[in-house]
Formats: structure tokens, sequence, C-alpha cells
């Protein structure tokens, strides 16, 4: 296991840029979560040339729709979701200034075409592993799109967020590297 | 002819729907941690470490082992003998997943139409029901969370006779490969082969239920089941798709008489948070 690197948010485009794939992370600070339905009605609004709820210049999305917070804690169980029902919606999200995205599972050739051009980065959380990563969730609060539920838009505080990034700036993609030394059928 | 209230089977369904997403059953647990102390990648080591955390921090805190708590499957073998009273069967069922979902704080992840409305139902309801006729006058309920990360991966074949266990195999090697770190890997692989095309894929579901440290109980297929766990761990997939040799924690195969003509096979995947819940009335 590498060594973490712990970085803090907002991302300067540099600090995105020095992130390699492999490299394991801990986030700490301010990161959003959004997913199909908020992507979607996300890109509705900037067809229509109207502004976004949030100005995600530097930030970090999550991909979750939590389980819903039990009394006394900031929110449920909180893994990723599968990142490539996002795809479509990403480049234009990149356009934006979004420095990272954390999610779980593979991306298209134009989402990473897309990050090598703005100087981002691809997260991948541990998928299921839910009720751990909820323990670096230290606040949850809903700030767009509230009718959507799980799927609303919200601003999480973390600390110490775990995260390896698979798809570096340079496009480098860590689930072929990972992947190749046992492929062995 | 026994008689039991709908009321019952309500709350019964809502037990298990909290049980099975906060508790990881044994054999999941275990098949882990074994994996763990196997396991080549020590990235993988460490993501397996976290699953395995992850399921002690769920138990201890009765919180779900993962956000998407799923789409409730509910298997039902209703004795021929028992007369259920004081409501209709599915709206018993039906209130009994609202009621977990609501009391155990699960996601609900229902929406009211799949392709134009899509607005959740906001109680997880409708559930999907099976249910099997069996002599006796007992009631065994299963109720199987299924995420949605893994069932987007699964897949149906109409493969024919002359595909033979060669192009089964092939048909699960390249639908895991595919899937690669998406359905949340480890997996648990279910897969149904015979019948027709939806009897296929009922069995595939329905070999997720059964543990994963028990074998078909013909012995062709038990070899069966083994070579294709050897040969899916083979893929490099590994633990969240970064490579590694733990790619499947298990694969479970039920089948069936079929056609002359074909060979139907259905490819049920699931994540290492493999849920399911079961209890007798």
């Amino acid at each position: 296991m590498a060594e973490q690197v712990r970085i803090t948010t907002p991302l300067t485009e540099a600090a995105a840029r020095s992130l390699k794939a492999g490299d394991s992370v801990l986030i700490t600070g301010t990161i959003y979560t959004g997913r199909d339905a908020a992507h979607k009605r996300l890109i509705e609004t900037l067809d229509r040339g109207e502004p976004l709820p949030v100005d995600f210049a530097g930030q970090i999305i999550y991909y979750v729709g939590p389980s819903p917070a039990k009394p006394g804690q900031p929110i449920g169980s909180a893994g990723p979701t599968t990142s490539g029902r996002m795809d479509a919606y990403t480049p234009k999200m990149l356009d934006q200034g979004l420095k990272g995205m954390i999610g779980k599972g593979y991306r298209t050739a134009e989402v990473v075409e897309a990050m090598k051009k703005h100087g981002a980065v691809y997260f991948a959380a541990t998928g299921g592993a839910a009720a751990l990563i909820a323990k670096s969730i230290k606040k949850y609060e809903i700030i767009a799109y509230e009718d959507l539920g799980t799927e609303a838009i919200s601003k999480l505080t973390v600390e110490d967020f775990p995260a390896i990034v698979v798809i570096d700036s340079e496009g480098r993609n860590y689930y072929e590297e990972g992947q190749k030394p046992y492929r062995r059928l | 002819m026994r008689t039991v209230q709908a009321q019952v089977i309500t709350e019964a369904v809502a037990k298990l729907c909290i049980d099975a997403n906060y508790y990881l059953s044994e054999d999941i647990f275990n098949a882990l941690t074994q994996s763990k102390e196997k396991e080549e990648s020590s990235l993988g080591r460490e993501i397996l470490g976290q699953l395995v955390d992850n399921a002690c921090i769920a138990r201890q805190e009765a919180m779900p082992i993962c956000q998407d708590t799923g789409m409730a499957v509910v298997f039902m073998e209703i004795g021929q003998d028992v007369h259920i009273e004081g409501g209709d069967l599915k709206a018993a069922v039906d209130a009994g997943v609202a009621k977990g979902y609501k009391d155990g704080y699960l996601r609900k992840s229902v929406v009211n139409d799949p392709m134009f409305v899509r607005k959740n139902t906001n109680d997880n309801t409708p559930a999907i029901l099976h249910i099997d006729i069996v002599p006796g006058d007992k009631i065994h309920i299963t109720i199987a969370p299924k995420g949605f990360g893994s069932e987007n991966m699964s897949a149906v074949k109409m493969l024919t006779p002359s595909a033979g266990v060669a192009g089964l195999k092939k048909f699960v090697t390249d639908t895991v490969s595919a899937a690669g770190s998406n359905p949340c890997p480890p997996i648990v692989v279910g897969v149904g082969i015979g019948g027709t095309f939806e009897k296929a894929a009922y069995l595939a579901k329905k070999a997720l239920l059964r543990p994963i440290n028990k074998r078909n109980t013909d012995p062709v297929y038990a070899k069966l089941e083994e070579e294709l766990l050897e040969l899916v761990n083979k893929t490099g997939v590994g633990p969240q798709g970064l490579g590694g040799i733990t790619t499947a924690l298990g694969v479970n195969v039920e089948y069936f008489p079929t056609h002359i003509a074909g060979m139907p096979a259905a490819i049920n995947i699931n994540c290492h948070a493999t849920r399911h819940a079961e209890v007798t009335i």
C-alpha cells in the first residue's frame, strides 16, 4: 500500500495535476454530492443558459445517494454509486471548473479527455464500504434540489475521507494497470 | 388448515428488511476474511480489510452495510395447507417493506415508472414478490435486498445446446470481465441454466440465496461451480476492479430441464454485500 496523500478542498489545478493514478488519498474539507437526477438537472440548467445553484470551480463531486441519517447522526451509510451513469454529463461539469469526482467504476474516453484538458482527477471510494466511509463525514447539508431526496445536491464536511486516484489528469488508468498482472485466463 | 394473519407476515417482512441490510451473513463475512489472507495484491488486501471492517461497523452500530439498500426481492414458500386471513397477501408484504425501510432508516430507491415519470414511491414499494406453493402448513420468507450497481451488470443469453460447458464458461467470464469494477467486487455470481428465458433469470436470482459455502447437491454442477469460480478469479478484476485474485467470493449454479432446442443462461451478479435474511412462520 502506497503512502497516503492528504489533500484539502478546494483543489487547484496544480494540486489536481500533482495526483497520480494509484495514489491513496485522505480528503479533508467540503465536497458536494450529486448523482443521476441532479446531474440531469444541472446540465438542463446549463443548456438553458442559466447559472448553476453551486459554483463547482475547484470542487469535488461525490457520486452518492446516502441512506437516511438516524437521529443524532449527520448522515446514514454513504458509499459511492457507479460513476458511468454520469459520463454523459461529466465533460460539461468539467467545463464548469470541477476538479475532482469520487465514485466507482469505469469512465468513458470522452470523460478522460475532458479530465486531461482541464486537469481534473477521478477518485474511487470503496464501493459498499458505506458504514466505514460515513465515519469520515461530519456534516451533511442539502443545498439544492431538495425534492430529489437522497439524490439532492448536498454539501458534506469530510475529515480524512479515504479514496484512491484511479484516473489521473494525464489519463493514466489504475483499473487497467492494476488488473493486468493478475489476468491469467 | 392452519391460519396465519396477514399482519404477522407484514411484521416478519419488516424485520427481515432491516436484518438483511444491517447484518452481513456469516458465509460472506468468512469468505471476505479468508480472501484477505490469500489476496496477492496489497491494495486488494487493503480493500478487503475495509470491507471486513465495514461489516463490523454496520453490525455494531445497526446501520446499513451499503447505502444502496436495494429493491426488496421477496421469495415466499407458502404451504398449501395455510390460509392467510385479515388482508391481501401482496399488500401485507408491501406494508412490511414500507415499514422496514422506514423504521430501519433504509434508503428508498424505487421509482413508480421505469421510463417516463421516475418518481420515487418514497417507501421502497412495490417489492418484487416470488411465490411458490409447497406442501405443508408453514410459510417461509426470504428477503434479498438487491442493489443495482451489480444488478445493472447482469445478463441473459439464449445459448444453444452446441455452446455446451465451454460456451457457458465464456459467457460467465466475459460478463464478469465487462462488469469490471462496477458491481463492487469481490462479487457473488448466481447462474441459472435451462428452463425458458424468464426461468433462467429466476434461477440465477435464486442461486444467490444459497450460502456460498454450500455447493449444488448435484456433483456435476458442484464441480461446475468450482471451475467457474476459479475462472472468474483469473480475470484479474480483483477487489473493486483494482486488480487481484479475489474477483468473486462464490459462484452458485441452479438448473432446470429445458427445451430440445435451447440452453438459456442467466448471470445475476451481486456485490460483496450479498444480503439475505429468512424466517419460517
